[in-house]
């Protein structure tokens, strides 16, 4: 589903993707761990289409299309979600509003009519429930005064709404307190159905006790240095980050 | 340039869409301004006597005043003697129902879609239609005269209740005030009149189009609303402009007198045309508006949505004279390509207890220049007077300008006066955010401008908040996509 060659990227011509590859395939969870700064958020503005990022070399293939000349709308339309790091306020803006302007986007692309007010309440009422974000919560603007987690946790109702195929999760944990996080990730949980793909970047092995990732990789200085099944998460939690960059250095 | 500088570059660098001359035979007066041109707009009005004399005293003090030129806008000199001050579309006959109007005249109203049936079906709003410079056609009349109401041309209240126009004309806004004031009371061709007789509440939205039609017809609207005490009105005005190469001067006048009690909510969508991309063109709209809270507890509201014009000049007042009277301000003023604004409010606190709000949202697009010029003057005899300012100015792109004058005189020590002033631009953030979501920039664009307009658009009547938005998205829209 999700196939990057060889991918390198500047921001201000300087190079922080180094050359990453990375296979996923349908129904995948990859959890992405790796040192601050080692280019996680990176890889998802650049997947995602933000244009500050410079790509200079390689290939990225989403579902059999090389993605990388496409527009972010163009992207998220065919499926690709991302869950920010840091969401973005939009003021005077509703969360519903925002969210029907956006589902009713995608389904244009995908040639479906638009969803009538009481359709869209239907469905938004159905997701609602899978992150348990109350009604004010969707009255209200874009993220605007909304504490961290809550932000967070509109990132995956947002991600519930749209149903992508590929959702990209930058440290979607960070800033939920302990039942949020179960909250979110049931949520996450929920959405496994065999055919979507997850990255899930993060810095806490707690996370991947909830969404239990079939691959854990690890970035490190632009370049997947790492990669194995849950439990070398585990053995990160337990050894740090220190015997993998001497690893690299050799 | 980035792609998204360059969408939004494409997106506020949009053509007007309204543009269209329709061909309504016109009643035109020889170019240029003397004492014979006043006549003849006073003769072709069949006005009486007093109001001719009112227009000759109007010109002789216009003659003696000096064009101001302390607003941050730029313009070639404006030759007041290349200017028709009078035009009108030929009355047929009068009219007893709809389907008499003229095709054109009606045409022209569907194209701007704001053809009278529906309006009358659907939201029962009364509209007093204005071509050019003569009222074509007033409906719900008949209603509004059973509860005492006056809503009709200002010609026609000249004619009809003169004792009323004699009474209150220029008492908000006199022929002393300023150049294009004077040049108003001079030539004014014709506008509203309305009247709210003690403690009635006017059931609708009174409304008004106006238009500027023939070429090179300078359009001099009057409009008066006299609230009498407890009285309450609601009146929207609106217009968009056919598209032409001449600059246009339109100068308006419009005065509001609230006594106790009453409360005036005066709306404005105003979209004449901007001129081309380049800055040819486009309509210069100097208007003086001002309400006065006469007397206790009286209220007036201004909220206006300015997005057309070349050139905006423009201050809604009020003047806070009764003790407790209020005074609001609500103002959206975009501007794109070349186009100049500076609007703003005064607010004139005299009474004891008087209250003002202002908040002003300035959205620049393109090369244009926005500025927020507001008065709050506070009396030596305004014990506990407050008002509150808050000033956003929201940029599209970088080539663009937003600027803010808030004057504050407060010669009482008992007033509070707050003001807040913010200058943001709309983020790439937030525009990659919404492409994130699969919304393109352009609607994203639309989608973040709606947004930060928002308290304003709470304002306006729900019909009007809806058009609005569709205004201000059709401005932002262009070529993308
Ligand atoms: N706009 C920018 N200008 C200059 N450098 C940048 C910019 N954005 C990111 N970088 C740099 O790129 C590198 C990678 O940043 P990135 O945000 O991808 O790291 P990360 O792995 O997500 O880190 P964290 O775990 O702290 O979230 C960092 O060194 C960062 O300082
Ligand atoms: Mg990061």
């Amino acid at each position: 589903m999700l196939s990057i060659k060889n991918l390198k990227a500047n921001i201000e011509d300087k190079e922080i993707l180094k050359g990453l590859n990375l296979e996923i395939n349908p129904g995948e969870v990859h959890a992405i761990m790796g040192p601050n700064g080692s280019g996680k958020s990176t890889l998802a503005s650049v997947l995602a289409g933000r244009d500050e990022y410079d790509v200079t070399g390689g290939e990225v293939v989403f579902k059999g299309e090389d993605i990388l000349e496409l527009s972010p709308e163009d992207r998220a339309r065919k499926g690709i979600f991302l869950a920010f790091q840091y969401p973005i306020e939009i003021p005077g803006v509703s969360n519903a509003n925002f969210m029907k302007t956006a589902v009713n986007e995608v389904r244009k692309s995908k040639g479906l009519a638009p969803l009538d007010s009481k359709e869209f309440l239907k469905l938004m009422r159905e997701k609602m429930q899978l992150v348990q974000v109350d009604k004010t919560m969707t009255q209200r603007s874009v993220n605007e005064g909304f504490s961290g987690g809550e932000k967070k946790r509109n990132e995956i109702f947002q991600m519930a709404m749209l149903e992508p195929e590929l959702g990209i999760l930058d440290e979607t944990d960070s800033g939920l307190d302990i039942d949020a996080l179960r909250i979110v990730s049931d949520g996450v949980n929920a959405l496994r159905d065999g055919k979507r793909s997850f990255i899930v970047i993060t810095h806490y092995q707690r996370l991947l006790d909830y969404i239990v990732p079939d691959f854990v990789h690890v970035l490190y200085k632009g370049r997947i240095v790492k990669s194995g099944t849950k439990e070398l998460a585990l053995e990160l939690e337990e050894k740090g980050y220190d015997w993998i960059k001497e690893e690299v250095e050799i | 340039m980035s792609e998204d500088l360059k969408i939004i570059d494409e997106v506020t660098g949009s053509d007007y869409k309204w543009g269209f001359v329709s061909n309504i035979e016109a009643d035109t007066a020889p170019k240029g301004l003397n004492e014979d041109t006043i006549r003849f707009i006073s003769a072709k009005k069949n006005e009486p006597q007093w109001m001719l004399d009112y227009r000759l005293k109007a010109f002789n003090q216009w003659k003696k005043m000096e064009e101001p030129s302390w607003a941050h806008v730029n313009y070639p000199k404006i030759d007041f003697q290349d200017i028709i001050y009078y035009s009108a579309p030929k009355p047929k006959k009068t009219l007893n129902s709809l389907d008499e109007l003229d095709p054109e005249v009606k045409a022209t109203f569907d194209k701007l879609g704001i053809s009278l049936e529906e309006q009358k079906r659907l939201s029962g709003v009364a509209v007093d239609a204005v071509i050019d410079s003569v009222s074509v056609k007033t409906t719900f009349r008949d209603e509004l005269a059973k509860l005492g109401i006056i809503f009709c041309s200002f010609s026609e209240a000249v004619r009809e209740h003169p004792e009323l126009v004699k009474k209150y004309m220029g008492s908000v806004v006199p022929y002393t005030d300023n150049f294009y004031a004077a040049l108003n009371s001079a030539v004014f061709s014709d506008g509203s009149f309305c009247y709210i007789p003690k403690g009635v509440r006017c059931p609708m939205e009174l409304s008004t189009y106006f238009r500027i039609n023939s070429a090179g017809t300078g359009q001099f609207e009057r409009t008066l609303i006299i609230a009498d005490e407890g009285a309450y009105t609601s009146y929207l005005e609106g217009c968009t402009a056919p598209q032409r190469d001449e600059n246009q001067l339109h100068a308006a006048v419009v005065e509001i007198y609230a006594h106790k009690d009453a409360q005036v909510k005066y709306s404005t969508v105003q979209n004449w045309y901007p001129g081309d991309k380049n800055g040819k063109g486009g309509v210069y709209n100097f208007v003086t508006k001002r309400g006065l809270c006469a007397g206790e507890r009286a209220k007036i509201s201004w909220t206006q949505v300015e997005t057309g014009s070349a050139i905006t000049w423009k201050y809604p007042s009020v003047i806070l004279k009764g003790d407790h009277s209020i005074g609001e301000f609500y103002s959206v003023a975009v501007t794109n390509n070349m186009q100049q604004a500076d609007t703003g409010t005064k607010m004139i606190h005299i009474g004891k207890n008087t209250s003002s709000t202002i908040i002003s949202k300035g959205i620049s697009g393109g090369k244009s220049n926005n500025s927020y010029r507001g008065l709050v003057r506070i009396g030596k005899n305004a014990l506990n007077a407050r008002n509150f300012s808050q000033c956003d100015s929201l940029l599209l792109g970088d080539r663009c300008g937003a600027h803010t004058f808030p004057y504050i005189e407060c010669s009482n020590p008992t007033a509070k006066v707050e003001h807040e002033a913010t200058t943001s631009k709309v983020g790439e953030d937030q525009i990659f955010y919404c492409n994130q979501r699969g919304i393109s920039t352009e609607d994203a664009v639309g989608l973040i401008v709606n947004g930060y307009c928002k308290e304003v658009f709470n304002q306006l009547p729900m019909e009007f908040a809806v058009e609005a938005q569709k205004l201000l998205a059709v401005s932002l829209e262009g070529s993308v996509g």
